[in-house]
């Protein structure tokens, strides 16, 4: 245990340079700060991937599982005698794994920010918040029980909403991180209610469940419904139907931003949750699993419909994004054992595609802002032709593209397979769907691709000086983490013997691809890019707007994103606040405040009757001084001799 | 001899004059003598009850005599005071002293 003691460095590292640039930040020059928060990170990163090495590495136990470490695990909080609230680092497969993510992604989005980000208002403030963000996300996944994570969880949240805020000057920008952080932390009382009712029952938050064992079939009939309430929280964290409004709005924050939170890291935390929580939703709830599988399913399929439509880039990825982390629930919503090789490998599938999806979705963000740096804009309409001017990015954008859209030997396509294989075990016909959107994800993403980099040529405006510029490639410093998440989306897929580390019973499991379902899946990756093409890559777009008009209602409610952001609006605002807040509102100020008012009033009037007293005249007081000396006189004398004495 | 109740009556006189002073009268010096009345009353009373009741004690006499020279503190302090409200007042009526109810 002694010998991970340095993974405490992997927290503290990011949290002491967001206090230090928090508080001095900017003292420094930003490039300065920028540079303090990079070598930071990658300090961090060193140190997760030699935790990750050393415990992959490390010998396995009798059952061919990777040992569960803990060491550190110290009681912050007791609540009773048995129910305390730890914080500690737990160490298993996949918080491992999610270490060597978080921190990889991490690090190229601070190198790519340096860029990026160069001459903005606030780059030192921006590194902090990235500090806070990073070590919010560390510590959830190395959290040691669930309430350690909720706390970071909230934590994550927070950053969030301070980075899709960071332009603070701008409305949509604040609406988009209210929106963020209400829809998240509405989602979030389900959990905190899961959680109470987990403690409650089973009397223990820890995530060692096998210690805990007795407690939790004891309190079985519960559990169902603690899961369910938890899930909730983790549908809201991870964008799932309804709560999915929030993410695309998110992308008003800097584009390493979305690339980071929004695309690999935060939005995953649901899955996490639910990967976590794997061992008692198969014993306790398997039902409720089935359900956010479904929930997951159903999600995928509707925001790759509506990334089918949107004309902002940044939009379309969030789209997709929200369509792939519904392949990750799904792929666990699928599973019906432990057992890896009997229902269990949606649970691998699951982190092996949200471990490929951080990389790719990670460089496709990164592309666009590097897109969105030359030219100014997010809308498609101002894009085309962008390849002959950025080699890299172009270069780059496409093999991110191949990777989601399933085509071998880049790493989404294996992550995907699996994702698929396990859907065929569970049922046909979710197969049958999954292998769609996968069609439709190919699609959409060679839409964007088609539409930044061919279609029209690119269209030269002159600038604010009246010289025409041309879009010109970003950056050194951009373009570096752009190669290296390419470099690690071309090779993770096949080189890393992922199910070998992580599995849902923690035994080494081989992956092996299912000849048919992988060919199926390239077979509709290869339409879905084909139909792309014709309809996208010449400068004329006749199909295009032809079924924009054929199918007209379809098409505007998809670019309306089917109208739910409407719902929301109405619920809230003509239901929740017109029928239940005023009502209360006006409770409030007319009949409890009232009452206080009231009293006030009271006690005016009768300080008016009776200040006449305080006249500030002392001879006034003395009259009553010696009035009330008599009283007591009188009364002392009738104690000692009675009443009849004085009369 | 005397009796002793003649006494009494007249401390008791100087007395009731003092209270009644002490809430009538407008101006400070008046209401400091009419003090000095009630604090004279009560010296009257320490000797007459020494020199009748215990004669053979003078703890009474003392008492008074103590009396006196905290009475002549507390005229001197009082006087002070005066003064200062004279100062700021231009006048040592005890009406004009309710600055501090405002």
């Amino acid at each position: 245990m002694e010998q991970y003691s340095i993974t405490l460095l992997v927290l503290l590292l990011p949290l002491a340079a967001f206090l230090f640039l928090g508080l001095f930040g900017n003292r420094f020059k930003p490039l300065t700060a920028g540079l303090i928060a990079t070598i930071e990170m990658a300090a961090t990163t060193v140190i997760a991937y030699f935790t990750a090495f050393k415990y992959f590495t490390s010998d396995r136990l009798a059952d061919g599982t990777f040992a569960t470490c803990i060491p550190f695990d110290h009681v912050w909080l007791p609540f009773g005698k048995t129910l305390t609230f730890n914080m500690g680092i737990l160490l298993d497969p996949i918080s491992v794994m999610m270490l060597i993510v978080i921190t990889t992604v991490s690090l190229m989005v601070h190198v790519y920010s340096l860029g990026y980000m160069k001459g903005e208002k606030g780059f030192q403030r921006y590194f902090a918040f990235l500090s806070l963000f990073t070590m919010s996300m560390l510590g959830l996944v190395v959290a040691t029980n669930i309430f350690q994570m909720y706390l970071f969880w909230e934590l994550v949240g927070v950053s969030s909403y301070l980075l899709i805020g960071f332009y603070y000057t701008k409305p949509s920008a604040i609406a988009a991180s209210k929106k963020a952080f209400i829809v998240t932390r509405f989602a979030d009382l389900g959990f905190l209610i899961g959680i109470l009712i987990y403690g409650y029952y089973v009397g223990s938050y820890s995530f060692e469940y096998s210690v805990h064992i007795k407690a939790i079939a004891a309190a079985g009939t519960v559990i169902p419904l603690a899961l369910g309430l938890m899930i909730i929280g983790g549908a809201g964290k991870s964008a799932m139907f309804p709560f999915h409004l929030w993410l695309p709005d998110a992308m008003e924050g800097p584009t390493p931003v979305s690339a980071l939170i929004h695309a690999a890291t935060m939005v995953v935390a649901g899955v996490y949750l639910i990967a976590r929580l794997f061992p008692l939703f198969i014993g306790y709830a398997p039902d409720v699993l089935h359900i956010a599988g479904y929930v997951g399913a159903f999600t995928a399929l509707f925001a790759a419909v509506i990334a089918c439509v949107q004309t902002d880039i940044k939009r379309v990825l969030a789209f997709s994004t929200i369509s792939q982390i519904g392949f990750m629930i799904v792929a666990l919503g699928v599973s019906t054992s432990t057992d890896p090789h009997h229902g269990g490998l949606g649970y691998m599938a699951s982190m092996f595609h949200l471990f490929t999806h951080a990389m790719f979705k990670a460089l496709l963000f990164l592309g666009a802002g590097a897109v969105i740096h030359a030219v100014h804009s997010n809308e498609m309409k101002d894009m085309g032709g962008l390849r002959k001017y950025m080699r890299v990015t172009h270069f780059t954008f496409l093999i991110a593209c191949l990777a989601i859209a399933g085509i071998p030997p880049f790493s989404g396509f294996f992550s995907k397979d699996e994702i698929l294989v396990a859907t065929f075990m569970f049922s046909p016909v979710m197969g049958y769907l999954m292998t769609f959107i996968a069609g439709l994800t190919a699609f959409y993403m060679f839409r964007l691709y088609y539409n930044i980099f061919w279609a029209k040529p690119c269209e030269l405006k002159a600038g604010h000086d009246g010289h025409v510029h041309t879009p010109h490639e970003a950056p050194a410093v951009m373009t570096v983490p752009l190669v290296i998440l390419a470099a690690l989306t071309c090779v993770v897929g096949y080189i890393v013997p992922f199910g070998k580390f992580i599995s849902s019973d923690g035994s080494a499991y081989h992956i092996h691809i299912d000849l048919k379902v992988a060919v199926t899946s390239i077979v509709v990756a290869v339409i879905g890019i084909g139909i792309a093409r014709v309809m996208y890559r010449g400068a004329s777009r006749k199909i295009a707007d032809g079924l924009e008009r054929n199918f007209g209602l379809l098409y505007r409610a998809a670019v309306k994103r089917f109208y739910i952001d409407e719902i929301y609006q109405f619920i809230t605002h003509k239901i929740i606040f017109a029928l239940i807040s005023k009502p209360v509102a006006w409770f409030d100020r007319h009949v409890v405040d009232a009452f206080f008012d009231g009293l006030a009033w009271i006690a005016h009037v009768a300080a008016a009757k009776i200040k006449g007293l305080q006249s500030g005249n002392v001879q006034s007081y003395a009259v009553v001084f010696l009035w009330g000396i008599i009283a007591i006189m009188a009364a002392l004398l009738f104690i000692t001799f009675g009443v009849f004495w004085l009369l | 001899m005397v009796p002793m109740q003649y006494y009494l009556l007249v401390s008791t006189f100087m007395m009731f004059v003092g209270v009644f002073g002490f809430f009538t009268r407008r101006n400070l010096l008046t209401i400091l003598i009419s003090v000095e009345l009630v604090l004279n009353a009560v010296d009257i009373n320490f000797a007459v009850f020494n020199r009748y009741l215990y004669p053979e004690h003078l703890e009474g006499m003392f008492f008074s005599v103590f009396s006196i020279g905290l009475s002549a503190v507390e005229a001197a302090v009082a006087i002070a005071i005066i003064i200062v409200v004279y100062r700021n007042l231009e006048n040592i009526r005890v009406t004009g002293l309710n600055k501090l109810k405002d």
